[in-house]
């Protein structure tokens, strides 16, 4: 199926990219070719198939419920662009 | 500076008996880094003092008779997506280029703890991405047989540093065929374990149900060394399998005779080089003289695996990749903007092309109204080819492949042809989707001196089969011994 590229402006907001002109042009062009190549997977039957979403089925693997320590604070923000010694910092959510 | 020749069991034997020290050790590799990685970009960062301070510690407690890990003294170049306390974590992404990881990685801390020395951390496509290490926000990284040939991807600095004689083992991930391709490609041996098989606590995420962790070296007994080490259980990781670990360094030397040996009919199709096809062909023949029986078999739904893997894999990138929000970690714009505009600026800033194109696919294929036709159909494809495998294992005990149908490319060949990239995977994505473990081993060389690669799968936590199926192979051949001059 071929993708416009008001597909592909969708699809960047979406995945929150902010995309080139250049980018818009090319993404438009390669991600048809790519899914004009997945589009062959309509022709396999899969009408009686489950769908596997992990090689190894592994169900309800349970933790015991207990306090453990979590990651000091100092250091879950030690890598934060943005941070005032207690929490995260972002812009404003709600803009002008 | 010569090289060092001896594989890692070898060189063990030596730390062990006190024939070479763990300090002597690291600084031959440190010194043979210097001058060879300036032409083949192997590493993205090597830490020597902090290698050396490592190694004479592990000295001084061998000297003083203290108990050692198994791996005591032993350099290993780590892939840069595995978190390590003591270096950064980037993921050769700018997205993660300051990024300090605040724990290890579990298969990081069994390495510590086996007392290995981290020598370096390796190259790769960004966020393993793609199939040529070009992909990269960092630097090229050159096969070490051909330098102006690709080193395979993603984890090509793990496969050139080990075929440039930088390290005598390496730990790759592999979620496609990222461990057995540059494994295939620079003429080593390069194992993708079973799904969960090796802990992926701490593994920077790509596509969280088809990445694992895995060794690179010279020997299948280095492999399986190595695998021995990083494998296990891990609570941590709650896909990990809760399943022992053989001792898999024991289990190689056993004869084949009664191994059956599948080849799948639609593996040697058009697209494969005649050059690569004569070469997998005489390899087959080896085990038949070692006594295996081989059996052509079918894998019907082989033909749509990449297909399949590039809506999954990209599906589930995109919502991995969705943690990079400019506010946790990461790189943030310098703009002054709204939220949604930081964190649409930030991502575009910082991801490379490559990158990109997949969290586009995967948000495309995972968006309302695409749901359906392409992610939940490929999950259902998946089952079928997963399928095709157990019916295979039936009949047979290993399967055996090519593991490209290509020698190495030119660097910059691919480059600006994704779809033609994608499908140099079409050898080693299905073991990924199955959950196989598979083993990528070299078997010949092009005429124009370029390695050539055999490819083992087997059934899930087979490893023993597929590690014997390799040895015994290498025992009878010497491909494996083969280093390349150029550097």
């Amino acid at each position: 199926m071929a993708i416009t590229r008001a597909d592909v402006e969708k699809v960047a907001l979406l995945a929150r990219l902010r995309l080139s002109e250049d980018e818009l042009v090319s993404l438009t062009d390669e991600l048809s070719q790519i899914v004009g190549y997945v589009d062959q997977l309509a022709e396999v039957d899969t009408d009686a198939v489950e769908p596997l979403a992990h090689a190894v089925e592994v169900h309800n693997v349970f933790a015991d419920d207990t306090v453990r320590p979590s990651l000091p604070r100092e250091q879950a923000l030690a890598n934060a662009p943005s941070h005032n010694d207690q929490a995260y910092l972002v812009p404003p959510v709600l803009g002008d | 500076m010569s090289r060092i020749e001896q594989t890692a069991n070898e060189l063990l034997q030596l730390l062990n008996q006190g024939e070479i020290s763990a300090v002597e050790l690291t600084q031959n590799y440190l010194d043979r880094i210097a001058v060879a990685d300036r032409q083949i970009g192997a590493f993205l960062r090597v830490d020597a003092d902090a290698a050396l301070a490592r190694a004479a510690d592990i000295d001084s407690r061998r000297q003083a008779g203290q108990p050692l890990g198994k791996l005591a003294g032993l350099p290993v170049a780590v892939k840069d997506v595995l978190c390590d306390t003591d270096t950064k974590t980037t993921c050769a992404s700018r997205m993660l280029e300051n990024f300090r990881p605040p724990y290890d990685s579990t298969v990081v801390a069994k390495l510590k703890a086996a007392d290995a020395v981290l020598i370096g951390r390796t190259n790769m496509d960004e966020f393993a991405m793609g199939g040529s290490t070009e992909n990269s926000a960092f630097q090229i990284t050159r096969n070490p047989w051909d330098l102006d040939r690709a080193p395979g991807g993603s984890s090509g600095g793990a496969a050139a540093c080990v075929a440039g004689g930088m390290a005598p083992l390496s730990i790759g991930t592999d979620t496609g065929g990222s461990i057995r391709q540059p494994a295939g490609l620079c003429g080593v041996v390069g194992l993708k374990p079973t799904y969960g098989r090796v802990s992926r606590f701490g593994l920077v995420a790509f596509a969280s149900s088809l990445d694992q962790v895995g060794p690179l070296a010279n020997s299948t007994e280095d492999i399986a060394l190595l695998l021995e080490t990083i494998a296990g259980h891990d609570p941590q990781d709650s896909t990990s399998l809760d399943v022992p670990v053989p001792e898999y360094t024991s289990a190689l030397d056993q004869p084949l005779e009664g191994l059956r040996l599948g080849i799948v009919r639609e593996h040697f199709a058009e697209g494969l080089d005649p050059e690569v096809e004569t070469t997998v062909r005489e390899a087959i023949k080896v085990y038949e003289s070692l006594g295996a029986t081989v059996k052509e078999i079918s894998l019907p739904h082989s033909k749509y695996a990449v297909a399949t893997y590039y809506v999954i894999a990209p599906s589930e990138a995109s919502s991995n990749l969705a943690r990079y929000d400019g506010v946790h970690y990461g790189h943030r714009t310098a703009e002054d903007c709204s939220l949604v505009e930081m964190y649409c600026r930030s991502r575009a800033e910082a991801f490379g092309p490559e990158v990109k194109r997949r969290i586009m696919l995967g948000a495309y294929a995972l968006s309302a109204g695409y749901y359906d036709a392409y992610y939940l159909k490929a999950l259902k494809v998946r089952r079928l080819i997963r399928q095709d495998f157990d019916a295979a294992f039936e009949q047979v005990d290993l399967i055996a492949s090519p593991v490209t149908a290509e020698p190495a490319f030119k660097i910059g060949e691919l480059a600006n042809d994704p779809l033609s990239m994608y499908l140099v995977d079409l050898y080693t994505v299905s073991a990924n989707l199955a959950g196989l473990p598979g083993i990528s081993l070299p078997c010949g060389f092009s005429k124009t001196g370029l390695p050539i690669g055999l490819q083992l799968q087997a059934k899930p936590l087979a490893e023993e089969t597929l590690l014997r199926g390799a040895h015994m192979y290498q025992k009878a051949t010497d491909w494996q011994t083969k280093r390349s001059d150029r550097v």
